[in-house]
Formats: structure tokens, C-alpha cells, sequence
């Protein structure tokens, strides 16, 4: 493999740790409005509390990595997507600053305002990830030079806003099942049946996307006849999204929540595929596209930056690890608190 | 209006924004562990409370440092594709490693130092303490070799790079340690730290003095204050000597935005340095201005003769940037490096002579100086910045010539029209205000509550909320408020 691919496949693992690392605190404030008294909110938001902005860090080091190894494409997307992004900014903000400040007052209507903020950010963070997502699988204008040449309605067709709701359903099951892992009682009998409702929206709207995929964008037929061990993937995506239900079923959460991950990396990676070799495709006219060879760095760069990742990472995922580890088992509440 | 004059002062907004947070992380992270420090040398409890005390200040700048720093990440690219795609090749790697060195190092003790004082023991804590507080260093070196290769670019070369057959010239590395060591890198982490620091140590005294003058957490507050005020005393002397280094590099490397600094409108043999004045760019001379003659020349030759090159010179190759702007904030941060030089050693003095905890008009003085500290950080870099237009990337001088380089004016995104500018500006506008309204709010609240007196060694995990509750009532008034009645004589 070159290091232009190399990089396509670095950028992939850094999106996926981010879908599956937000996608549940993500998830778990969409499914927020679960909790009913003062108590069950202050322990959602602490189940997420140690963990949130660790989370974040995936997305920022996306950002800088794409920068860095495919400037063009950066360069294209950012600013191609001007509203998306800023309504991705805006959300993030509010979010942080929802979790940060909710409980720092206890006058009722400052929690109540923070709460919804804290829900309705996190889904409209998910829900414009999905739309954008959906609208770069659909393709995009681009000049002969790479520019982005539409407009921001171009991004919102009927098939992004598709790819949009199953996102948000898929992390609000995601997030379900996280936060049945960290409560304890009532709260989490109420997660459980939250946990099916999540788990049979995503499954109805995956089945959607799917043919809709199918239907509208034929170029992903291709690539499952150029690269048959593609198929590999679509199986393991349906036999993890088989095994959520058999999980919940078998109370083995864990399991479940393991498989709900390896659902969204798998999706990740199938987007990646149906993707490859390009990072923006062009539509209507796809020699326009910016790929992992047009929109490079030079290879010396490309080079300075595998070292930089491979020196890096290792102790990326140990602290990832230790946090995750220190953290693990049910939300107490205490001094320290959100 | 034009969507490049918007996209300057979105960026102008957001930076200076988010500027408020980092150098305070920096600082204070330095005052965390040298307190958690001493806590696990002496076990005296006072420092493990104003540990805690110090840590949840931190929590809240934190993570507005946070979401902000995201807004810049993403700016680049939406507001200023071109010049993204120009450096991305340069820039990008030390956005990216600022991510993968910095950030996940930080964001992951952090969530250590924030709750896991019950949850690890407190070697562990003190370590992940040190983490957090070299993450933020870590983090302020990556972005601060961007900015300065920006400045004085070296290590790169430009290249013709080709998309489906349109070629354009971009930077490409070419010496990776060089890009890295350009010739202000140095220089300006040195003195970006020492600023980070001063805020830090400004910060940590404004709140003693205030308990000073409140008469509350007494000992607390005195302890707090004579060590920022040790470490104030120092940065401030070390930032004249390193601003200094600065302003020679700036000298050789970027002669229009020193001539603009210094308000050099002509060239001048035995140029003098202007301690404040009025640049007025029309007429191009500095009124009102009080100056002492050469010393301008002498600063940078070491010879009071020497001749400064003035803008009229430099205009055709450098362009000229804005002046008035520049030179103000330039001076104003000068000014305010003296006052903290002066107001430190004077407050040294008095502490030694043991009488400083009594001069409440020194104490108000400290209460607001921090906000000095703030306007040093942010006046540097407007100086900075400011003086680095017209251009986005400044060109490079190769045998008195200035070669490559990219305009502010070319660095725009081709896609983004002013309307959507707009719109953004306004949104940050408003959600800034509103999160600055909040920090300083719960920044009140944190204060008005003071420091915790510690628990003894119990876990709250097996004793419980209320027993832990219980037994923080139980100290109450034992450790910090113990030397309310021994107020007098520090
Ligand atoms: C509290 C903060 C603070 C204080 C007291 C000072 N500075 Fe400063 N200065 C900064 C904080 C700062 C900064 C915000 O950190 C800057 C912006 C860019 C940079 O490198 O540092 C800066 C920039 C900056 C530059 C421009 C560098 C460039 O454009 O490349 C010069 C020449 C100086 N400083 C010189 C001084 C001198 C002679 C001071 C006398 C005491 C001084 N500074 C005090
Ligand atoms: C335009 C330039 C900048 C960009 C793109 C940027 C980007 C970021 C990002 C993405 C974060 C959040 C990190 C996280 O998730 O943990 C952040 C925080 C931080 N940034 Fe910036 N930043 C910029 C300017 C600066 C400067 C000039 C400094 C210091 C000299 C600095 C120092 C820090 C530090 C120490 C943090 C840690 C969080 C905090 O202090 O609150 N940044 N920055
Ligand atoms: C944190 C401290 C900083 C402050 C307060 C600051 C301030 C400013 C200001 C006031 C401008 C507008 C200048 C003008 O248009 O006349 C500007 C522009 C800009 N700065 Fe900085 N800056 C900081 C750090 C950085 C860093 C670390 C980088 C990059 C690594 C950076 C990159 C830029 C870019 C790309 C622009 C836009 C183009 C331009 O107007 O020149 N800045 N900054």
C-alpha cells in the first residue's frame, strides 16, 4: 500500500474512533430526555462526564491529519460545507458548555434551559455529521480545479436527510446501550425499552439507506465488483447488527454495546470503500474528483507524518485505555461531579 | 462588505477568544503542580485544598479553551481555503501533531486530574496533574511553530503541484527540522510561555488579594500570593530581555513590521525609539510622540548611528501594513511589561519587609492587574499579527530580497460568499458574549465559595455522599478560615 492510501485508511481509523467515542456520549444526551428527575439527568451527564471531551480529541486530530495529508480536500470540504461546519461549531459549543455548566447552579430553570441544550446539540451535531456524510456519498459539484462550486442546499437532498436520521438513530442506540451499562434501577429499566425502540428505528432506517444507496447511487455497485472482499465488510455490518437485539435478549450488554461499535466502524469503512480512491467526488463530472493522489501532501510530508502517527498513537490508545479503565463500572455521583 | 475584511475580523474575534483561555491553562497548570507538589512533600492539607481549589478554576477555562480551539481548527479550512491549500503541506503536520502530542495527552489526564481524586491514589493524581500541565505546554509549541513558520517561513520550497492538469504553486517541507527551528520559533515559544506564566501568576494574585482584602482564607491567600508573586517577579524581568530577542529577529526578518512598530515611516540613520506617540499614516510621521534619540538604532545594531530602514523603503517589496494598529498595540504591551516589572519588585519588596498584606491599595492593585496580563498576551499578538500584513505567509529574505510569500488578500476561500461570513460573525458574536458572560459568572461563584477545607484520607466511594459531606462540615473553619482572628502582620 502507498502512503496516499495509507492515509485514506489512517484518516478512516481516526473518523471511526470518533463515530464510535462521540457517536455514544453523542447518543447518550440524545437519549437524555430518558431520565426524568434532577438525579437521573446528573447521572447521564456524568456517565459522559470523564469521557466527552477525550472524544472530542478524535475529532480534532481528523481534522488536523486531513489538513495535513490531503490539504486540498481539507481546504474543499471546509469551506464547500461553510454551514455545515459552522452549525457542527455551534453545536459542539453548546454542548460543552451545557455539560460544563448545567449543575453549577440549582435554581430549576437554569438546568431545564442547560438540559435541552444538551440534548438538542448533540442532535443536530448528529444529525448534520449524517447529512454531510450522505451528501459527500452523493457527490458533489467541483470545478476543474477542486473548487466547490454549489451551494449549501445543493448538500441537503432527500437521500442526505436519510443517511441524516439514521445517524442520529443509530447513535441514539449506541448511546442507549452505553448508558444502560452505567445506571443501575429504575433509570435503566427505562433504558431497556428505550434500547429496543432505538435499536428498531436504526434498523428500519438502515434497511432505507441501504436500498436508497443502491437505487440512487450506482457507482457503490461497482465497487463491490472491483473489490469482492468489500462483501467481507457488509457482512460483518449485518452480523453486528444481528447480534445487538440477540445481545439485549441474552442481557449481555456489553456485547451489545460491542457490537453496536463494530456496526459503526463497519459503516465507516464501507462509506471508505465506496469512497476510494477519491476523498470528494465530483458529480456531474467525476474526472473533477480531488483523491488520495490529486489532493496529497508531497511524499516527503506524507512520510514525516507516518512517523509522527506511529510514534504518537501507541500512547494515544494507552491513555484512551487507562482513562476508559479508571473510569469503568456504574456513575457515582460525588463531590467532584458535574 | 467584503468577504475578505469579514474573514480578517471573524478570525481577529475568534483567536483573540480563544487566546483569553490557553495562557491561562499554561499558567495555571504550572501553579497546579507545583502546589499537588508540595502537598505530596510537606502533606500539610492547606496545599492539597488550594490544589482542589485552583484545579476546578482550571476545569472551567479548560474546557472553554476547548471549544474554542475547535472553531480555529475548522477555520482555516472554511474561511481561508486558499491559503489552507497552500501551506497545508507545511502547516498541516504540525496541526496534526499538535493533536496526536498534545491534545490527546491533555484532554486524557484531564479527566484524571478533574475527577479522579477518589478514584486513583495520589501519586497517580500528581502524575496525571504533570500531564496535563506538559500537554498544554506541548500544545502551545506545535501551534506557536505554525504561526512562527508563518512568520519567518524557512525549510520548505515552493512547488508547482498539479489537480487534473491545472497547476498552482504551494509550500512543501523539504527540511523538516528547519520548519520546525525557523528563525523566530525560538524566540517567540520562549516568550509565549513567559506570557502564559505572567497570566497564571497575575491570575492566582488577583484572587488573593481579593481574600486578602476580604479577610477571608487568609493563609491560603498569602501563600498563594507570595509564590505567584515569586514567579511574576522573574517572568516579568526574563519577558523584557526575551521580547527584546524578539524584536531584533523581528528586525532582520520582517523589517516593514518592525518599521511599523516603531512607527519608522522613513528610513532613519540613528533611529529613535518612541516610548508612545500617534502615528498618523496619512502624513506619515508620528505626532505627539516622545522619543529618545537612537535608541532605536541601538537596540538592533548596538550603534546609536546605525541606520533602521523606514516603510517608504520597504513598501515596494514588503508592502506596508497597517500602522497606527500596529504600533499601538506593540507600545501598549511594552507599557504594560513595565508596570509589571515595576509593580513585582516593588511588591517583593514589601512582602520581604513583611508589610505588603496591608497596603489595601496595592492589594486593589493586584486585583485588577490581571486583567494587564490579558491585554499584554492579546496586544502582542494583534502587534504581531497585524504587523505581519499584507501578507498571510511572509515572504522569505534571500540576499536582500523577498522571495514567495502568499497575500492575505489571494488566501480566501474560492466557495464562501460574504453573506455567510456575516452570518457566522454575528453567531460568534453573540455565543461568545454569552459564554464570557457565563465564565466570569461561574468564575465569581468559584470565588465567592473559596477553597474547600479537605476530608481527611477517606474514599467517599465506600463512605458515601453524606458521611463525606459530614465529615467536610466537620473541618469546616479548621484549616483555612483557622487564621481569620491572626490576620495582621503577613
Ligand atoms: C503579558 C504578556 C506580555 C508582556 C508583558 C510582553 N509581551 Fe511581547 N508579546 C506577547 C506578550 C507579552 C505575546 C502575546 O505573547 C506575543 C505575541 C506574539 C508573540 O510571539 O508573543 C508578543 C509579541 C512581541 C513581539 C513581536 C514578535 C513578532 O511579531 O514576531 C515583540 C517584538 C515583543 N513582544 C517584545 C516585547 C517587549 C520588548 C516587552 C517588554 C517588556 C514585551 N514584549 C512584553
Ligand atoms: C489559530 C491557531 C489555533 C488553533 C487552530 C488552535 C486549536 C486548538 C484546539 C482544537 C484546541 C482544543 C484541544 C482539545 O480538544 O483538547 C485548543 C486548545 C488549546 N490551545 Fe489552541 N489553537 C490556536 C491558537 C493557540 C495558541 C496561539 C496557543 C498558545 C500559544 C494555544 C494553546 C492552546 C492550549 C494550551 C489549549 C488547551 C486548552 C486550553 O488551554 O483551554 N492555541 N486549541
Ligand atoms: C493566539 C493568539 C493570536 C492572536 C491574538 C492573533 C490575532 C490575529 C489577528 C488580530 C488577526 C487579523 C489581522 C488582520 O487581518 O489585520 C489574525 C489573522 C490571522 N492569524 Fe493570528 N493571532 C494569533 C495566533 C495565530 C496563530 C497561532 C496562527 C496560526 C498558526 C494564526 C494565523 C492567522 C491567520 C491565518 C490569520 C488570517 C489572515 C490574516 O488576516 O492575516 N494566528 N490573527
Amino acid at each position: 500500500m502507498d502512503l496516499n492510501s495509507l492515509w485514506f485508511v489512517l484518516l478512516g481509523v481516526l473518523l471511526a474512533g470518533y463515530a464510535v467515542l462521540d457517536g455514544f456520549d453523542l447518543g447518550a444526551a440524545i437519549m437524555s430526555r430518558v431520565a426524568r428527575t434532577d438525579q437521573e439527568r446528573r447521572i447521564v451527564i456524568n456517565a459522559i462526564g470523564p469521557l466527552w471531551d477525550g472524544n472530542e480529541v478524535w475529532l480534532v486530530t481528523f481534522g488536523g491529519a486531513l489538513f495535513a495529508a490531503f490539504p486540498e480536500a481539507y481546504a474543499t470540504i471546509f469551506s464547500g460545507f461553510y454551514a455545515a461546519f459552522m452549525a457542527v461549531l455551534f453545536a459542539l459549543i453548546f454542548r460543552a458548555v451545557a455539560i460544563e455548566f448545567r449543575s453549577k447552579l440549582a435554581s430549576p430553570w437554569w438546568r431545564r434551559v442547560w438540559d435541552f441544550n444538551f440534548f438538542a446539540s448533540s442532535l443536530l451535531a448528529s444529525f448534520v455529521y449524517g447529512v454531510s456524510v450522505g451528501a459527500a456519498m452523493d457527490g458533489v459539484p467541483l470545478n476543474e480545479r477542486g473548487v466547490y462550486m454549489g451551494t449549501t442546499l445543493d448538500q441537503i437532498s432527500p437521500y442526505a436527510v436519510l443517511v441524516g436520521a439514521m445517524t442520529v438513530a443509530m447513535f441514539a442506540m449506541h448511546g442507549a446501550i452505553f448508558l444502560y451499562l452505567k445506571t443501575e434501577g429504575e433509570l435503566q429499566q427505562r433504558l431497556h425499552g428505550w434500547m429496543w425502540r432505538t435499536f428498531g428505528s436504526f434498523l428500519a432506517l438502515y434497511l432505507a439507506v441501504t436500498i436508497a444507496t443502491l437505487v440512487y447511487i450506482p457507482r457503490t455497485t461497482q465497487t463491490f465488483i472491483d473489490h469482492p472482499w468489500a462483501w467481507t465488510l457488509v457482512v460483518l455490518n449485518v452480523l453486528a447488527i444481528a447480534n445487538i437485539p440477540r445481545a439485549i435478549h441474552l442481557s449481555r450488554p456489553g456485547y451489545a454495546f460491542v457490537s453496536s461499535s463494530a456496526t459503526i466502524m463497519a459503516l465507516v469503512a464501507l462509506f471508505g470503500i465506496a469512497l476510494f480512491p477519491n476523498l470528494v467526488s465530483s458529480l456531474p463530472q467525476p474526472e473533477n474528483s480531488l483523491t488520495v493522489y490529486n489532493a496529497a501532501s508531497s511524499p516527503y510530508t506524507l512520510k514525516i507524518m507516518t512517523i509522527i502517527a506511529a510514534l504518537g498513537m501507541p500512547f494515544v490508545i494507552a491513555y484512551t485505555a487507562v482513562v476508559y479503565w479508571t473510569f469503568r463500572g456504574k456513575v457515582k455521583l460525588g463531590p467532584h461531579s458535574y | 462588505m467584503d468577504v475578505l475584511l469579514l474573514s480578517r475580523l471573524q478570525f481577529a474575534l475568534t483567536i483573540m477568544f480563544h487566546y483569553l483561555f490557553p495562557p491561562l491553562t499554561i499558567g495555571l497548570g504550572v501553579v497546579l503542580v507545583y502546589l499537588e507538589g508540595m502537598y505530596l512533600w510537606t502533606k500539610d492539607p492547606l496545599y492539597e485544598s488550594a490544589a482542589k481549589f485552583w484545579t476546578k478554576i482550571f476545569g472551567l477555562n479548560f474546557a472553554l479553551g476547548v471549544v474554542t480551539g475547535i472553531v480555529m481548527e475548522f477555520e482555516f479550512g472554511t474561511n481561508w481555503a486558499v491559503y489552507s491549500r497552500y501551506v497545508g503541506d507545511v502547516f498541516g503536520s504540525a496541526l496534526a501533531a499538535e493533536g496526536i502530542f498534545a491534545f490527546f495527552l491533555e484532554s486524557g489526564f484531564l479527566s484524571l486530574l478533574l475527577f479522579g481524586w477518589d478514584r486513583v491514589g495520589p501519586k497517580m493524581h500528581f502524575f496525571a496533574t504533570c500531564m496535563v500541565s506538559l500537554g498544554s505546554i506541548f500544545s502551545s509549541i506545535w501551534i506557536t511553530v505554525a504561526n512562527s513558520w508563518q512568520q519567518t517561513p524557512a525549510g520548505h520550497e515552493i512547488r508547482e503541484h498539479m489537480i487534473n492538469g491545472q497547476p498552482f504553486l504551494r509550500a512543501e517541507i523539504v527540511d523538516f527540522w528547519a520548519l520546525v527551528f525557523n528563525p523566530s520559533t525560538m524566540h517567540r515559544l520562549v516568550h509565549v510561555w513567559l506570557g502564559a506564566f505572567l497570566l497564571g501568576a497575575f491570575f492566582v494574585m488577583s484572587i488573593s488579594a481579593w481574600y486578602v482584602l476580604r479577610g477571608r482564607h487568609l493563609e491560603f491567600a498569602r501563600r498563594s500570593f507570595t509564590g505567584a508573586l515569586i514567579l511574576a517577579t522573574i517572568c516579568s524581568l526574563a519577558q523584557l530581555v526575551s521580547g527584546d530577542l524578539q524584536a531584533k529577529s523581528v528586525a532582520e526578518h520582517q523589517p516593514a513590521k518592525l518599521a511599523a512598530m516603531e512607527g519608522l515611516f522613513e528610513t532613519t540613520e540613528s533611529a529613535p525609539l518612541y516610548l508612545w506617540g500617534w502615528p498618523d499614516e496619512e502624513a506619515g510621521e508620528v505626532k505627539y510622540g516622545v522619543a529618545i534619540p537612537g535608541m532605536l538604532s541601538l537596540l538592533i545594531h548596538h550603534d546609536t548611528a546605525a541606520e533602521v530602514p523606514g516603510l517608504n523603503d520597504l513598501d515596494e517589496q514588503f508592502g506596508t501594513p497597517p500602522v497606527w494598529l500596529t504600533f499601538q498595540s506593540y507600545h501598549a504591551m511594552i507599557g504594560i511589561g513595565m508596570v509589571m516589572i515595576a509593580a513585582t519588585l516593588l511588591a517583593s519588596y514589601w512582602r520581604w519587609r513583611g508589610t505588603l498584606f496591608e497596603k489595601r491599595a496595592v492589594m486593589w492593585f493586584f486585583v485588577l492587574a490581571v486583567g494587564l496580563a490579558v491585554a499584554g498576551n492579546e496586544l502582542g499578538w494583534v502587534a504581531a499579527e497585524v504587523g505581519r500584513q499584507p501578507w498571510v505567509v511572509y515572504p522569505t529574505i534571500v540576499d536582500g530580497q523577498a522571495v514567495g510569500g502568499l497575500r492575505t488578500s489571494d488566501a480566501l476561500s474560492e466557495s464562501v460568499s460574504s453573506g455567510q461570513v456575516l452570518g457566522s460573525i454575528i453567531a460568534f458574536g453573540l455565543v461568545y458574549l454569552l459564554l464570557f458572560a457565563l465564565w466570569v459568572m461561574l468564575l465569581h461563584q468559584k470565588i465567592s465559595h473559596g477553597p474547600e477545607p479537605v476530608a481527611p484520607a477517606d474514599r467517599p466511594e465506600k463512605a458515601g455522599l453524606l458521611a463525606a459531606a459530614a465529615s467536610m462540615a466537620a473541618h469546616e473553619g479548621s484549616l483555612t478560615e483557622e487564621s481569620r482572628g491572626a490576620s495582621s502582620g503577613g
